[in-house]
């Protein structure tokens, strides 16, 4: 009886107050997709370090006949060469920093080339002896990327070593710098939010305050007065989470799931069922957020 | 039921107080008239009653708790004693004259079954039987004050206060509101009542307490609006007389110098 009385005061608050009421959803809908894109791109790169940190090599680039390097002026590289290269990774100086390596022939680098940019008119373009074979070398450490450079880097036949985690590092810093932009204007539109509730429950609270005068003089108790501006403003806020949890799921199963996959397979995506541990933060932030700003205004302008 | 010891009220340290040194005891099933000017501290003396406003100094007992005192969760439940009626009634226009009275019993959590039991039978009790669906705007001001009346006794108070229960209402209908009232009194509820009605007071020849700038001029047990022929200084006579008899039910009206101005 009593929760059922709280409800029902609670969204007859609601239905008078209801373009203030849409307004909070809308507006906490908004600053919730910003932190659920934020929370996507960080499971994003989570995901990828995952993913390729356990394939990322270092890559050491052969000379082909267009090279342009000087190591390469000899021409493209000889077979003597790349035994030499071979060699040396098998040798006991390499050994402490390679893990395993493997050898990539121009055709097979063809391949996967054509493979990554099947929709784009370069594939059909391009030749595989435009393109240089390599060796792909998996560290033991990483970080000593450095030691291998200087090993092969001068070695005759040897266009470039390259390491391609610090490629995929720059992918991730601008990753990082999205979300961090993303996180910002979530902030933000999260105080157009917080103000935006505490306005609302302001005014609800005034225009009913004929209501709560009564039962303020029966002797209603604190909660009974308080709780239906407080379930209205949670409630609102709730519904807006819901909405972003909704976008957030959405725009990872369908953009990033579906659509990113097909567009580069051979990237590990996340999908819509990664996303669902972003829904109980958004539900808890807004939730959180609702509460303690209609608290703060109902004790300041609901005499209780 | 009701007692005041010492009580000041200070709004405002540069202005004269609201409530200076008031000691006064109302008993159980009294019936009580509060008296004087706009501005003679009878609404601070309600306020201070409902814990509206804490004295400045002094001690306020209503059914036995120092209200001064009282931890404001505790306050809901002093309250729950207290009935109060005011001068613009405070409907809920869009709710039924059922619903406005049952809305007093919903905020208390009281049961679906209670209320249905509980609203028409105070309905009747003060005159309104068979209007329970009518809305606020459809009744007369009389009407409406009973509606008032019957939301303030639903939870069953010990103790009504009404602030100028009649000071919207034609003579007429503020006598047939003064029997409601004293109903409720019969029934054994404190009724403490401020009022600027001259007719009322001296037909109704109750406990009469006067205010006059935050002081009691005259406390009497079965008086009139204004004892004519006292000045001031004899008014403060009175107090210590009437206050010494006591008691609970009013006596039969005492030989007055004159009758109270018209």
């Amino acid at each position: 009886m009593r929760f059922a009385f709280i409800l029902g005061e609670t969204f007859s608050g609601i239905r008078r107050n209801l373009s203030m009421v849409v307004s909070v959803i809308l507006v906490t809908f908004i600053s919730l997709a910003f932190v659920g894109a934020a929370g996507l791109l960080q499971l994003q790169i989570n995901q990828m370090k995952g993913y390729w940190y356990d394939r990322v090599e270092v890559a050491i680039f052969l000379c082909t006949d267009t090279s342009t390097t000087a190591s390469c002026a000899a021409g493209p590289v000889t077979d003597g060469q790349r035994e030499a290269v071979r060699d040396l990774l098998e040798s006991p100086t390499a050994a402490p920093y390679v893990k395993s390596y493997e050898y990539e022939s121009q055709e097979q680098a063809l391949e996967i080339f054509q493979e990554q940019f099947k929709n784009s008119a370069m594939a059909g373009t391009v030749t595989a002896d435009q393109l240089p074979e390599s060796f792909r070398v998996a560290l033991v450490d990483p970080e000593q990327y450095e030691v291998v450079n200087e090993l092969f880097s001068s070695m005759p036949g040897v266009e470039l070593v390259s390491d391609q985690r610090e490629l995929l590092e720059q992918i991730f810093s601008l990753m990082n710098m999205a979300s961090v932009i993303a996180v910002s204007v979530a902030v933000v539109m999260l105080v157009c939010a917080v103000l935006l509730i505490a306005t609302t429950i302001r005014l609800s609270a005034f225009s009913r305050r004929r209501e709560t005068g009564i039962m303020r003089l029966v002797g209603a108790s604190k909660t009974m007065i308080q709780l239906p501006f407080l379930l209205e403003g949670v409630i609102a806020a709730l519904l807006g989470a819901v909405l972003a949890s909704g976008v957030t799921w959405a725009i990872a199963e369908f953009f990033i799931g579906d659509w990113l996959t097909r567009q580069y397979p051979g990237t590990g995506f996340i999908a819509g069922g990664d996303a669902l541990v972003l829904v109980p933060i958004l539900i808890g932030v807004s939730v959180v957020l609702a509460a303690v700003s209609s608290l703060l205004t109902l004790r300041r302008y609901l005499k209780v | 039921m009701i007692r005041f010891e010492q009580v000041s009220k200070v709004y405002d340290r540069r202005s004269r107080p609201a409530l200076q040194d008031v000691t006064v005891e109302f008993e159980r099933g009294q019936f009580v008239f509060l008296v004087g000017a706009s501005g003679s501290g009878k609404s601070t003396f309600i306020r201070l009653m409902l814990r509206e406003e804490r004295a400045s100094a002094g001690a306020v007992y209503v059914a036995g708790r120092n209200v001064a005192r009282l931890p404001g969760w505790r306050v809901p439940r002093l309250r729950r004693s207290i009935g109060v009626v005011f001068q613009d009634f405070r409907l809920l226009p869009n709710k039924t004259v059922f619903a406005n009275v049952a809305f007093a019993m919903q905020v208390l959590g009281k049961g679906r079954e209670q209320i249905r039991q509980a609203v028409p039978e105070v309905l009747r009790t003060v005159g309104l039987d068979g209007k329970e669906r009518r809305m606020p705007h459809e009744l007369s001001g009389g009407e409406q004050q009973r509606v008032a009346i019957a939301r303030a006794i639903v939870n069953r108070p010990d103790i009504l206060l009404a602030d100028e229960p009649t000071g919207n209402l034609d003579p007429e209908t503020s006598l047939g509101i003064m029997a409601v009232l004293d109903q409720i009194n019969e029934n054994g509820t404190t009724v403490v009542m401020a009022t600027h009605d001259h007719d009322i007071v001296n037909q109704m020849r109750r406990r009469v307490v006067e205010l006059r700038d935050g002081r009691i001029v005259r406390d009497e047990q079965a008086g009139g609006y204004r004892t004519a022929s006292a000045a001031p200084d004899e008014w403060v006579a009175t107090v210590g007389e009437t206050v010494q008899a006591d008691p609970v039910r009013p006596q039969p009206a005492r030989v007055e110098t004159a009758e109270g101005p018209r």
